[in-house]
């Protein structure tokens, strides 16, 4: 029983992280048609900024603002110089392979930079430490990250259905040509969603370093995941991402305590369910 | 109007034995290239056969099919596993283990066609990649049956034939004649497949899917026969590369090998066949010379591999295509 709870937690907790990747992901998609395969490049890149400013600085709180602002400018930058370029319907196949490209790239420096270890970062000293939840000690940190993905979820629903901003850019997911017309400089919403997107991969970065730690190859096993995640919830909606994100987290976590040399296999399964009676995703819209 | 016809058709007589011709010569070059080189280049000649019938066989999918996976190394480590593991524990004869590893990467891409053709362009590319991670998963894993991150290794060389009258490929140059028959059978069971009137449906696929359907194509039949073709000459690749460094390891599913013969068939140039086998030769000899001066060679492969995409999309048959025909135009201004 107690490991039962304990299961169920982990598994919010990596359901967090994974909606943090999820929603960037899937905002980028809906709104300029690319799937960023550097995405899992951005996260990694973003939990060793963190590293080194925690090592540097000694803040975990600087670094959870930092390394998701240093990401995100870089993503602006490589919006406006190469991905700019690669729009247009016959270019499709391209912006995958620049994310692809990117992702090698990132891959080889990043090892570069920072070694071929496994880095473990501890998590800041004011949530360190074990409360007690129903009948188990669970550490504080990991709670915390359950509220943190719980408000980013609100918080962005918010931003997407509330706000002006948030128009704009669904109206960019419904007919990107159209918000063009209308006299609304689509490319300026395009590189803000894009910097939105890779900072929040970032975020996760930072916020998951201490609980997956970092190491070389955790760019593609988080790649791996949110494109799963994506899949399953239907791309280009935040209740698929959320949804989905629980759905993969739980039986990620589920699977590797209980079948750990099945997990991934099981998750595949999840996956091919899914594909079979949706083959848009549980809340992708029909036709994409 | 008979004259023109003629004409044109003693110019194709003429272009098609020129194409003879090139392709006797390199043959023969082949032929005789184990006895001019040294055994490093030899074996560096080895590997881009073999990466040239796997770029080849994703050509089929992308290139010819408009199917963009991102997890082709799945069949690619698939055959490499199972030949290791028929060889480890049954035989080394390609009697036995060639129709495993086309029986098993067959199969396989019949069960994750199944799942993946349903879908469409990104999903698609997705549910590749995704299947070729749980392979991957499962062989650093599952370390009892696939020897985990460590591999399986010892794969003894292939043998053919039966009883006395069987020849092992135990020497370098007598498996680089294996593999090259390998190559040549591929090249040409390949140009066969996309020149057929199955090829052109592809192609058709590709255009315009909708139209096809209402032709009356079962275009999901057609792709499912492009995966399973693309999947198991990618298994025999695997299988290759597995009995030649007598090694299969985790590395062969992983996606950087997806991404590998992505990058050659992207630089080749996609929907030439020719392209792909150009590919797999500069991507795998450029390392070799690169790390004389850098270690960022995978920096400098993502490089390159960016420029091309950003500015010769169509690769090196592009480059090359435009580069003739402007020789052609300045050859008619002259006129």
């Amino acid at each position: 029983m107690e490991t039962l709870i304990i299961q169920l937690l982990n598994g919010l907790v990596f359901s967090m992280l994974l909606f943090t990747m999820a929603a960037g992901l899937s905002l980028i998609f809906g709104q300029m048609d690319v799937i960023n395969l550097a995405h899992g490049s951005f996260y990694l890149l973003g939990g060793y900024i963190g590293l080194t400013m925690v090592r540097r600085l000694g803040s975990f709180w600087l670094a959870l603002v930092v390394a998701p602002l240093v990401v995100g400018a870089l993503g602006l930058a490589l919006e406006y110089f190469f991905l700019r370029r690669l729009y247009g319907r016959h270019r499709h196949l391209d912006q995958v392979l620049f994310t692809f490209g990117l992702a090698l790239i990132a891959a080889d420096l990043i090892r570069w930079n920072w070694g071929a270890y496994v880095e473990s970062v501890p998590p800041p000293e004011l949530l360190s430490g074990q409360i007690p939840v129903f009948t188990v000690q669970f550490p504080v940190y990991r709670l915390s990250l359950i509220a943190v993905g719980v408000t980013l979820a609100l918080g962005l629903g918010l931003l997407l259905e509330r706000t002006r901003i948030g128009a704009i850019i669904r109206a960019g997911v419904a007919d990107a040509e159209m918000v063009s017309a209308l006299g609304i400089d689509i490319h300026k919403v395009f590189a803000g969603v894009f910097a939105l997107g890779v900072a929040l991969a970032a975020l996760a970065g930072v916020l998951g370093a201490p609980v997956l730690n970092l190491y070389p190859g955790l760019d593609f096993e988080i790649l791996i995941l949110t494109l799963v995640v994506v899949v399953v919830g239907g791309l280009g909606t935040l209740r698929g991402a959320f949804f989905g994100s629980l759905l993969i987290g739980m039986a990620d976590t589920f699977g590797k305590a209980f079948l750990p040399e099945f997990a991934l296999f099981l998750i595949f399964a999840v996956m091919a369910v899914v594909l079979l009676l949706r083959p848009s995703g549980l809340f992708g819209l029909e036709g994409t | 109007m008979a004259a023109i016809t003629s004409r044109l058709a003693r110019a194709r007589v003429r272009l098609a034995r020129r194409r003879t011709w090139w392709l006797a010569g390199l043959v023969l070059v082949a032929l005789v290239y184990p006895y001019v080189v040294r055994p490093y280049q030899l074996s560096l000649a080895i590997e881009v056969l073999i990466f040239a019938i796997f770029a080849m066989s994703l050509d089929i999918l992308l290139g010819y099919t408009g199917l963009v996976s991102f997890g082709h190394a799945a069949f690619f480590g698939l055959g490499a596993y199972l030949v290791a593991y028929t060889t480890l524990g049954v035989t080394n004869n390609l009697l036995v283990t060639l129709p495993v590893v086309v029986a098993g990467t067959a199969l396989a891409a019949l069960v994750a066609g199944f799942f993946a053709i349903r879908t469409s362009g990104i999903y698609f590319l997705m549910v590749t990649l995704a299947f070729a991670q749980m392979l991957f998963s499962i062989a650093i894993r599952w370390s009892s049956v696939t020897g985990g991150s460590d591999g399986l290794s010892g794969v003894a060389r292939p043998a053919i034939g039966l009883g006395p009258l069987s020849y092992t490929f135990d020497s370098r140059t007598s498996f680089y004649y294996l593999v090259l028959a390998f190559f040549i059978f591929s090249w040409w069971f390949l140009r066969r497949v996309v020149d057929s009137p199955f090829g052109w449906a592809l192609r058709g696929i590709r255009e315009n899917e909708q139209r096809m359907l209402a032709l009356g194509y079962n275009t999901f039949r057609y792709k499912m026969a492009a995966f399973v073709i693309a999947g198991v000459f990618a298994g025999v690749a695997g299988m290759l590369l597995t009995q030649f460094f007598r090694h299969a390891a985790p590395e062969n599913l992983y996606w950087t090998t997806s991404g590998q013969v992505m990058i050659m068939l992207i630089v080749g140039g996609t929907g030439t066949l020719t392209g792909p086998v150009l590919g797999a030769a500069v991507i795998r000899l450029l390392p070799n010379y690169l790390s004389t001066y850098t270690d960022r060679w995978q920096t400098v492969l993502g490089l390159t591999f960016i420029l091309f995409v950003l500015f010769a999309p169509r690769g090196i048959m592009g480059l090359w295509e435009r580069f003739r025909q402007r020789g052609e135009n300045r050859e008619h201004s002259a006129d």
